[in-house]
């Protein structure tokens, strides 16, 4: 099909629309998830059809437009949303975190700081931090209408007295403004502490027809007990390619004898930094580094 | 003196069926009444307006708070009237399973109305939960376990240990024994009636089995087709039984 039979971004304007002012209302209530009509997307329900739905309604044709994937710019979900983008609305496209302007993200925010001219879009499975404790949706916008947050807790108790810690380790659940319980999507609560940001940040949930919203320098708070702090937990290392000690990493096993190796989950800032020069324990420096 | 609880006419209709019908009393602190009549007299009917799981259609129900004195509970705000659901009333359920989270561990169970009142110390809150499992004979190693690993008595107690640990006025009960073998019947009503006295509840009890009320309750009010046909303290209520429905009542116990 030629690709100039599709509206700018694959959406209709009417549904574009719809879907900026669910965005406006949830920028509007921090933390509080807006309903909105979901689009059947061309991709499958789990691969970001929320997300792509807010990415289509933000982007204009000036726009440079990056996706990442746990992090990575590489993977089949980042590229083909990429590529889907950069079809349908001939936008700039861009694996450089400091040169997007709208970031669309599964599982990870980016470790260089965003700014206040750059948007960050979530892919989000599940809206509701409240889900696997209570089934009931009708219960459920009862507890975040009258705000009786008591059972997120429950979670956090039975983490502790089942693993003498708070296990939780992705979709760590969070208060925005002393209000609203959210679920910041499945990122590492490593990440959570970065939940407050000069960028905005958008959450698209596609099968649940659900977006919600956080507008810069919002306070987002991770809920713990007093005796049992959060604490932003990462791999106790540093990259093995680049060396650096204060990013999230993925564990890799790379031979049959156990092996392993540990790398910043964020592709771009490993490559940025090797291409500064920094070099880890298993790392080789940049210019022969072709994988 | 103040009653806890002053229930003024209140009538709910099932369309045109009658659930109960100008039912009126009132209810002081420290007081066991017990609700008895066959099934479908409105018996729970009754007890779901009162805990406002249900909303009558005529009548009121004023509970004595303790900010504001009596407070009608059927006009006041839905956030207030959850607030007194989990602070100063307690509703144990006939079947647990009603009552529990059951894929939370027994600890979480009981820590979830803690928790819901603003408690954030886990230390405390274990304590907390630890402590009210002894005071309902359940053993400190079963904290960590899921109520579906208890058996139907356990299950039941440590529903009462749930609703129990914020320090309730009133407890709503209904049918709290039922479906329970006669020995664990036993115990359970030697654990409440000790509970009770020893907290100072009041209490309002709904059930069939006319032994739980003369163990329990200090009154007694018998309910046939929506209606109260007769009330007054429980051994004059049940060894001189004046309206006919109640002798039957009386009559119908098998004497072992």
């Amino acid at each position: 099909m030629n690709v100039s039979a599709y509206n700018f971004a694959y959406l209709d304007e009417q549904t574009k629309r719809m879907i900026r002012r669910a965005i406006l209302k949830g920028l509007a209530i921090p933390g509080y998830q807006v309903p909105f009509a979901s689009r059947e997307m061309p991709m499958p329900y789990g691969w970001g059809t929320g997300g792509v739905q807010v990415s289509a309604a933000v982007l204009v044709p000036e726009d440079t437009f990056k996706v990442i994937d746990q992090g990575a710019d590489d993977t089949t979900n980042a590229v083909s949303i990429r590529r889907f983008f950069e079809k349908t609305a001939g936008v700039a496209v861009t694996e450089d975190t400091a040169r997007a302007s709208v970031i669309q993200t599964r599982h990870r925010i980016p470790e260089m700081p965003l700014r206040s001219d750059q948007i960050l879009v979530y892919q989000v499975p599940i809206p509701e931090p409240l889900r696997f404790l209570e089934p009931s949706e009708v219960e459920t916008r009862k507890i975040h209408s009258l705000e009786e947050y008591g059972l997120m807790h429950v979670k956090l108790y039975e983490d502790i007295s089942q693993h003498g810690a708070i296990a939780t380790a992705y979709a760590y659940p969070v208060k925005v403004e002393g209000r609203y319980v959210m679920d910041p999507s499945p990122i590492p609560k490593f990440d959570n502490p970065k939940l407050t940001m000069d960028a905005i940040q958008l959450f698209g949930a596609g099968r649940e027809q659900r977006i919600y919203a956080l507008p810069p320098h919002t306070r987002v708070v991770s809920l713990d007990f007093e005796d049992f702090p959060f604490e932003a937990s990462k791999a106790d290392h540093a990259c093995d390619l680049c060396g650096a000690g204060d990013s999230y990493l993925d564990e890799l096993i790379v031979d049959d004898a156990g092996g392993r190796l540990f790398m910043c989950s964020d592709t771009d800032y490993c490559t940025t930094r090797r291409a500064a020069g920094h070099v880890g324990a298993q790392g080789v420096p940049a210019k022969e580094d072709v994988a | 003196m103040t009653p806890l609880l002053q229930v003024d006419a209140v009538s709910k209709f099932y369309g045109a069926r009658i659930g109960c019908a100008e039912v009126s009393f009132d209810l002081y602190p420290g007081e066991v009444m017990g609700i008895v009549g066959e099934s479908g007299s409105g018996k729970s009917t009754l007890l779901n307006c009162l805990a406002g799981h249900l909303q009558p259609d005529a009548g009121a129900v004023r509970f004595d708070t303790r900010a504001g004195g009596l407070r009608d509970t059927i006009t006041m705000s839905e956030p207030e009237r959850r607030m007194l659901g989990r602070t100063d009333w307690a509703f144990v359920h006939q079947h647990a399973r009603d009552g529990l989270r059951m894929n939370v561990s027994a600890g979480g169970n009981v820590g979830e109305r803690l928790m819901a009142v603003g408690a954030r110390h886990y230390g405390e809150i274990r304590n907390t939960a630890t402590d009210w499992l002894g005071r309902v004979e359940i053993a400190a190693d079963r904290i960590d376990d899921r109520p579906s690993a208890f058996s139907g008595g356990m299950q039941q107690r440590l529903q009462i240990a749930r609703n129990l640990v914020t320090g309730p006025r009133l407890v709503f009960m209904d049918e709290p024994t039922g479906g329970l073998d006669v020995s664990v019947q036993a115990r359970l009503l030697d654990l409440m009636r000790g509970l009770v006295r020893e907290m100072g509840l009041s209490a309002i009890i709904v059930t069939h089995d006319l032994a739980v009320v003369r163990l329990l309750a200090d009154r007694l009010m018998v309910m046939k087709d929506g209606h109260v046909v007769e009330t007054g303290l429980t051994d004059q209520v049940l060894d001189d039984p004046q309206h006919g429905y109640t002798q039957l009542l009386v009559s119908s116990v098998l004497q072992v």
